[in-house]
């Protein structure tokens, strides 16, 4: 049950965003994907009714339930669209989506790809622990190649997405790759995210003990290490990056584009304020017009 | 003055700028104080393929495309070959003769042939020679209606001089004029003639109507996927959004659509969508989700021939089940078919206002025979100010006694609704069952207590919603030997059968339903009750509305006329289906499309 709004006083902290407790499995790695987004929704600073935390259907995207924000847990794979409606509707409000690899790159791939096209003013955070958590450990459209799960029993033999090269391509504006575990650099990443004007888009590694098995987070403090001189202002060489495949996994923010304007920039209907806020109708002045035009 | 009532309809190639003469020849009605209906038969391309144009006038309103054709103008060879038999008896037929070596025969009607070559040698671009066919053959039509030319040049200067220029306006007028003159010297006229009557009148098609109506209801978002016959909305969404600040958002699929519009309301807007059968059933798991979060949107869908991708271009009453059925489970919503053009601009704000008030998914279910047709209407009838009520929904903090609840428990099973960025009230909103205050019921191992509790409290708002939906209209003599029933688009066309076999001795009344659903079984039941031998006429094989009424109130019709061949009804099809069912012959009567194209 979600708690009472209690009113923040003082500077926020990330307590003021906690909510009921989560019900992952001990030692998930979306833990750790939630107490960094506490922490960064306390940073920002502004009122917890400024945030709309929506997401679609999985594991992961139980999150909106755990953090004291607006939120909307809506149907799987439709978190973009629907965050978009939102945001457009009132783009006053901070929002973050999140979700799962298979909410957001299998059935929600086509909303994925055009909302980094449009460029919507959203923080994007998918935490990736390729596979299918709640419905209890398929293959996802990131599990690697060779992987036996329920449903490859004798091995995947499709290739994984590369999310981050694919959100370099289809147009977002900041772009980054980040790990449960590593808490501050994911914490960062999140504040920045949310500063940045435009789609922001973090991958985040989040280990699924449940179905990887205990060894999941040894085999990924192997693989991971920070991604170091280089330039995120560069595409191409962000794409580069992004399309290495090999045992190392890079993270960090592989592309910041911060001259391109968002959606809601772009939008002129906006310079009268937020949709929801404007006032609702048509004068008759302009039902005359409309009238002229058909005569 | 006696009745004026005259069809006059136009063939031709898509890209031959048919839909241009439909529409200049409306306006100059418009303008003359006439009323016109218009029908337009097109195939899905965008070159090549055939579109005949059935445009009835008539001195008082009209709401069907009638029975007989007065006038054919035909813009290409193959028109005339298809089209010369259409024409009534007496009527008059006009042609390009430069399309055929031999003249078209027939000699019971006027035929009108046009030496266009050599009334448009004066014009050097070929391309402009080609496109100003339409005006002159319009100009001949013109004069046999005995209507003023200059009307037609000032439309051609307001459609054209500032787009395109001088030059192409002089082209227009020199062949309206060789074209008028020729006709006022070798044909003769019809016997009445266009005649002025007040008011002048707008024209208008379907899809404007309700996106205006939209417009009016306070619409702030609306988004699309391009989808026949429904595309008309977004056009006029997307051509007014800057003026009337709406926000338009064309998206990648109808998925994203109806998410995108659950956003938006969620976020405060009235916000709605169109689209035909398919986009719809992509919808369909996100209508649900609507009714599961209780965040109220409108979602029109305009109906085309199916089953699949079917017939684009062409009509039926064939999705009334899905949207019955759209999305698992149960939940409130309600499913509304407007009956004319114009009270497609009317139901749009009634049914804002029911939904924001039982905060719950509304459906229009539209055809392409309502959405694309054109009608007129007077201008001082349209009410751009429809009453706006919101419902109980919060936008500012105000005094808080006790904790907020998004989903309280109450007798109306309304639940005060706050709108993110509202201080004191952040919650969240579930696709998954949840209790009172958002939070999962699934999650708690189903708690069967509590989710009875939210199912029934959801529930009790369709015993709301249905007590302010009318009742199905009643018109004509109460005992009446026959009852025509029918829904949606089709009241224009039976009415008019009602009134052909009521002036043929058959005493026959109409019942027409608009509110689809929920239905008030009692009060239904009550209006049923007038019925003579009652007939259901509906545009689809199955009967879907009959089964629908049947499963609903137990009323069980004597007989059926149905259409499915993509064309819509004539009131003939109809009043002869009557007269066949009344002697006995037959408990469905389906009946035959003379006009093909
Ligand atoms: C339309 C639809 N199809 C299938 C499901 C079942 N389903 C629920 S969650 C899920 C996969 C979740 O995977 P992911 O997004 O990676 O989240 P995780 O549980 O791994 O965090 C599926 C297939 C559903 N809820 N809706
Ligand atoms: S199943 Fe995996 S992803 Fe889901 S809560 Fe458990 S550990 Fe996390
Ligand atoms: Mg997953």
């Amino acid at each position: 049950m979600a708690k009472k709004e209690r009113p923040i006083k003082g500077a926020p902290t990330a307590k003021d965003y906690r909510s009921v407790n989560p019900d992952w499995c001990p030692g998930c790695g979306d833990f750790g994907v939630l107490a960094a987004l506490q922490t960064a929704y306390a940073e920002l600073g502004r009122g917890s009714h400024d945030h709309l935390t929506v997401s679609g259907i999985g594991c992961s995207s139980n999150l909106p339930g755990f953090v004291r924000t607006y939120g909307m847990h809506t149907l799987h794979g439709r978190s973009l669209a629907v965050a978009t409606g939102a945001k457009m509707a009132n783009h006053e409000l901070n929002v973050v989506v999140t979700g799962g690899d298979g909410d957001g790159y299998g059935i929600g791939g086509n909303h994925f790809i055009h909302t980094m096209r449009k460029n919507v003013d959203l923080l994007y955070i998918v935490m990736n622990n390729e596979t299918y958590g709640l419905t209890v450990g398929q293959a996802s459209p990131t599990t690697v190649v060779g992987e036996t799960s329920k449903s490859t029993p004798f091995g995947n033999i499709e290739t994984p997405l590369n999310p981050v090269a694919m959100a370099i391509v289809a147009g977002a504006t900041y772009v980054a790759r980040a790990y449960s575990s590593e808490r501050k650099q994911l914490t960062e990443l999140m504040i920045n995210g949310m500063h940045h004007k435009g789609f922001a888009f973090i991958d985040v590694i989040s280990p699924c003990i449940t179905w990887k098995g205990d060894e999941i987070f040894d085999y990924w403090k192997e693989r991971v290490n920070f991604l170091e001189n280089h330039d995120t202002s560069d595409k191409a060489a962000a794409l580069e990056q992004a399309v290495k495949t090999g045992h190392d996994t890079q993270l960090g923010l592989f592309y910041h584009d911060t001259s391109s304007q968002s959606l809601d920039q772009m939008e002129p209907v906006l310079e009268a304020g937020p949709m929801a806020h404007q006032s609702l109708g048509i004068t008759p002045e302009q039902g005359s017009a409309i009238i002229k035009r058909m005569m | 003055m006696a009745k004026y009532d005259f069809v006059v309809a136009v063939g031709g190639a898509p890209g031959q700028g048919i839909e241009t003469l439909g529409k200049s020849l409306g306006q100059i009605c418009a303008r003359y104080g006439l009323y016109v209906y218009t029908y337009s038969a097109y195939q899905s391309l965008i070159r090549g393929g055939h579109t005949f144009l059935t445009i009835r006038i008539s001195s008082e309103p009209v709401a069907n495309h009638g029975d007989e054709i007065d006038l054919i103008i035909a813009l290409d060879k193959n028109s005339i070959e298809k089209h010369l038999p259409n024409v009534r008896p007496g009527g008059a037929f006009i042609y390009n003769s430069d399309d055929v070596k031999q003249a078209p025969e027939r000699d019971d009607i006027q035929l009108c042939p046009i030496p266009y070559k050599k009334f448009s040698s004066g014009i050097e671009d070929r391309k402009l020679q080609r496109t100003c066919l339409n005006t002159c053959l319009l100009s001949v039509a013109l004069n046999l209606v005995g209507a003023d030319l200059n009307l037609l040049k000032d439309i051609i200067i307001g459609a054209l001089l500032k787009r395109k220029g001088q030059e192409v306006v002089d082209a227009n007028f020199s062949v309206a004029d060789a074209g008028f003159d020729h006709a006022a010297e070798n044909f003769t006229k019809f016997d009445t003639a266009f005649e002025k009557q007040e008011p002048a009148l707008a024209f208008v098609d379907g899809n404007s109507a309700m996106a205006m109506g939209g417009a009016a209801a306070g619409v702030k978002f609306y988004a699309a996927y391009p989808m026949s016959p429904s595309t008309g909305v977004l056009h006029w969404m997307a051509a007014n959004a800057r003026n009337l600040n709406i926000m338009v958002r064309q998206c990648e699929d109808e998925i994203s659509v109806i998410n995108m519009v659950i956003g938006a309301a969620h976020a405060g807007c009235r916000a709605m969508c169109a689209t035909s059968g398919g986009g719809f059933a992509l919808m369909s798991e996100a209508i649900g989700s609507a009714a599961m979060m209780e965040i109220p949107i409108v979602v029109i869908n305009v109906q085309r021939g199916g089953p699949s991708t079917g017939l684009p271009t062409k009509t039926e009453q064939g999705d009334l089940w899905q949207l019955l059925g759209a999305s698992q489970g149960d939940f409130p919503k309600i499913i509304v078919a407007p009956t004319s053009i114009m009270d497609g601009f009317d139901t749009i704000p009634e049914l804002f206002n029911l939904v924001d008030k039982y905060q719950c998914p509304g459906m229009v279910l539209s055809d392409l025979t309502l959405s694309m047709g054109f009608a007129t209407f007077d201008p001082d009838t349209i009410n751009w100010q429809p009453e706006i009520d919101r419902g109980e929904m919060i936008t500012e903090l105000g005094p808080m006694e006790e904790e907020y609840l998004r989903y309280q428990i109450t007798d109306s099973g309304i639940s005060p609704r706050a709108i993110p960025g509202v201080p004191g009230h952040v919650h969240v909103v579930a696709t998954d069952d949840h209790d009172e205050d958002g939070g999962l019921i699934s999650d708690e191992y189903t708690n069967p207590h509590k989710r009875r509790d939210i199912m029934e409290k959801r529930q009790r708002k369709m015993e709301g919603i249905v007590k302010h939906l009318p009742p199905p209209t009643f018109e004509g003599p109460e005992d009446a030997d026959v009852t025509l029933i029918g829904w949606g688009s089709t009241h224009g066309v039976i009415s008019e059968a009602v009134q052909m076999l009521n002036d043929d001795g058959i005493v026959t009344n109409h019942i027409h339903f608009k509110w689809l659903y929920p239905i008030d079984e009692d009060v239904v039941n009550e209006v049923l009750a007038n019925s003579g031998r009652s007939i259901i006429v509906e545009c689809n094989y199955t009967g879907q509305f009959a089964r629908f009424l049947r499963g609903e109130t137990g009323f069980n019709a004597d007989g059926h006329i149905r259409k499915y061949d993509g064309e819509p009804f004539m009131p003939h099809h109809i009043a002869d289906g009557a007269r066949e069912l009344l002697i006995g012959k037959t408990e469905l009567y389906v009946p035959y499309q003379e006009i093909v194209v």
